[in-house]
């Protein structure tokens, strides 16, 4: 098992580092000059000597390469070009509240997409199970910025139970300790910023789990069809157990297995396809960070907040297949 | 004496028809097929189907809501945006511009994904690790965080966007085309393919690739899918379409503003999307099930 996770770990480093370079060097490959695409073509000419100066583009490129190689392996991200400040600051900053939607949106999918699988595949060719696949794929293939837009018009503005955007009300107070939000509440005791967090977290969480749900749903369905039947199942039933024995203690436990690993993986995709929700929502993560950067062509933000993304999605994926490893009895050790 | 007619000796069907005919059963597949026949037909015949100019801005019919509201007009059935422009007619034209995202980005990917997969499961060894290597790298980055920093560098247009939804669905393909074209080397059919001299592209083209087209289909139709939601997704942020071209995704972006005035203008370019994706999945999961008896259940 150490083996086996040590032989992952080290799988890991030439893709981090190839990711590495690729981030590095598309700014490079981009046409024109690197220090006019930073500043924009209106620039003055000191200015420009001034970025190149500022981030080192005069030196040749594989200096370069080797610089900003040193400064990730100390944890250094580079600073921002507008604000002149840490990328790794302003991502500490934010990444609690992607972290508080992605973990909400997760709960939600794997609830949700877990009864609705299981309860499929025991009744598989029933009505239920046709129109919770057919509402599966529906899931599958929502547009979900604008299934939030949707949300917003008839829960926000028609109806008016739930706040548009942001994380908190003006005016409700919150002492912050660990940056989400939730959690803060409980640990400070605050009810009415509980209440409020909550009540913000609804619609983009509920937005951003609609794939996660689908995906999740489709799965269990699969691979619980598979196990019901196998062979013990038959002779639990056999056995003379209950319908909810034998689909809870004996199938459910097996078919599980596929299941966790996908929600794992949902959970990366779901940190890393929070631009879009955070960005409808007006959700102040790492998301809607990016997003502004790329739209005031904030490179160094976009390389720092790729790299960072894509670097825990890679560890998660480590985990998840570690993990896999771990509870699947039938591939360990090999 | 009368000749004994020889009993008709049914002929040896090749699978592939076998296969057709079983997605011809296959209702999810045909109802599939239905939507983007539609909508395929909408993207061709736009000129003539479209009862105004999607671009054609009117001042005196701004924000005119569909017909079945108090106001609604024959002349706009499903209503006008803020420039008055005809919502039907550019929801028509942008079929054509989804089905040239879904056919040009996915083609892309296939050409690219099928011809190093291909190379990485004919040649092996160490060529087959690094290219390998590379499309992990590429699987590492969230699709949708790649796709967006290749526009950011690039620029943002449709064009970019095409690419950059290429790019990073090259790996799905190469993935699929190596696994089975391993398998396949390993057939009889290969090795005599080998002895009676063919050349390797002849026997990676004409003798292996032929064998592999099933999953290779359903890829490519649930590629079609996401390449389309994917663009889209791309052009609400604005990394896609540019205004005024009639994008889906541009349509709900620019309709942000007029969501409590005029929320028609925002809710039919989504259903436009969501149909269109969920055409090509049906047909995507229904092919799957009839070509890859692997994967039925």
């Amino acid at each position: 098992m150490l083996a086996y996770i040590t032989r992952r770990i080290f799988i890991m480093i030439p893709t981090l580092l190839g990711m590495s370079v690729i981030v590095f060097f598309m700014l490079h490959l981009t046409p024109g000059d690197p220090a006019e695409l930073l500043m924009g073509e209106r620039a003055s000419e000191e200015a420009l000597q001034d970025i190149r100066e500022h981030l080192g583009l005069n030196k040749p490129v594989y200096v370069q390469y080797g610089i900003f190689l040193k400064q990730l392996l100390q944890g250094d991200l580079g600073e921002t070009i507008w604000t002149r400040q840490k990328v790794w600051i302003e991502v500490k900053q934010r990444f609690p509240a992607t972290i508080e939607l992605a973990v909400v949106a997760l709960f939600i999918s794997c609830v949700l997409g877990m009864i609705l699988g299981i309860i499929s595949a025991t009744r598989q060719y029933s009505i239920f199970d046709y129109l919770s696949m057919l509402g599966a794929l529906i899931g599958v293939s929502m547009p979900i910025f604008w299934l939030g837009l949707v949300f917003m018009l008839f829960f926000s503005l028609n109806l008016g139970w739930l706040p548009m955007s942001g994380r908190l009300s003006v005016g409700v107070e919150l002492q912050t300790i660990t940056n989400f939000y939730v959690l803060d509440s409980i640990l400070t005791g605050n009810w009415e910023a509980l209440r409020d967090a909550l009540w913000h977290i609804i619609m983009p969480a509920f937005t951003l789990s609609t794939i996660p749900t689908a995906i999740i749903a489709r799965m269990t369905r699969s691979s619980m069809l598979e196990v019901l039947r196998q062979d013990y199942i038959k002779t639990a039933k056999a056995k003379g157990l209950s319908q909810f024995k034998v689909v809870f203690k004996h199938a459910l436990r097996n078919a599980l297995i596929p299941v966790v690993t996908t929600i794992g993986l949902q959970f990366g995709v779901l940190l890393c396809g929070a631009i879009l929700t955070e960005t409808i929502f007006a959700w102040p993560g790492v998301g809607k960070w990016m997003y502004d950067a790329v739209m005031q062509r904030d490179y160094m933000v976009i390389r720092g907040g790729t790299l960072f993304l894509a670097s825990i999605f890679i560890v998660i994926n480590l985990c998840v297949d570690v993990l896999y490893a771990v509870i699947n009895p039938r591939i360990k050790v090999q | 004496m009368n000749p004994i007619k020889p009993k008709k000796i049914p002929e040896d069907r090749h699978p592939f028809f076998d296969q057709i005919s079983q997605m011809w059963r296959n209702k999810t597949a045909m109802a599939g097929l239905i939507i983007i026949t539609i909508f395929i037909f909408c993207g061709i015949l736009a000129p003539s189907l479209s009862p105004h100019d999607p671009l054609e801005t009117s001042l005196y019919d701004q924000i005119k809501p569909p017909l079945w509201h108090a106001n609604g007009t024959w002349k706009n059935i499903l209503g006008t945006d803020d420039l008055g422009r005809d919502i039907l007619s550019r929801l028509i034209y942008g079929a054509r511009v989804s089905l040239a995202v879904a056919v040009i980005s996915v083609g892309l990917a296939f050409f690219f994904g099928t011809l190093l997969g291909c190379i990485s499961g004919y040649y092996k060894g160490f060529l087959d690790s690094i290219i390998m290597r590379i499309m992990d790298m590429i699987l590492s980055f969230p699709y949708i965080l790649l796709a967006i920093v290749v526009v950011a560098y690039l620029g943002p247009n449709l064009r970019n966007a095409m690419i950059a939804i290429g790019i990073t669905y090259i790996p799905r393909f190469a993935r699929i085309v190596r696994g089975s074209v391993l398998e396949e080397c390993e057939k009889d059919y290969v090795t005599s393919a080998r002895a009676i001299g063919a050349r390797d592209w002849r026997i990676i083209f004409v003798a292996i690739l032929p064998n592999c087209l099933g999953p290779l289909i359903v890829q490519t139709t649930l590629s079609c899918a996401s390449a389309i939601l994917d663009a889209a997704a791309l052009s609400f942020l604005g990394l896609g379409a540019q205004p005024p071209t009639p994008e889906w995704g541009a349509m709900i972006a620019q309709s942000r503003g007029l969501i409590l005035r005029a929320s028609w203008v925002m809710t039919f370019p989504g259903l436009a999307i969501l149909l269109a994706v969920l055409g090509f999945n049906l047909l995507g999961d229904g092919l799957r099930d009839a070509l890859d008896p692997r994967l039925r259940d």
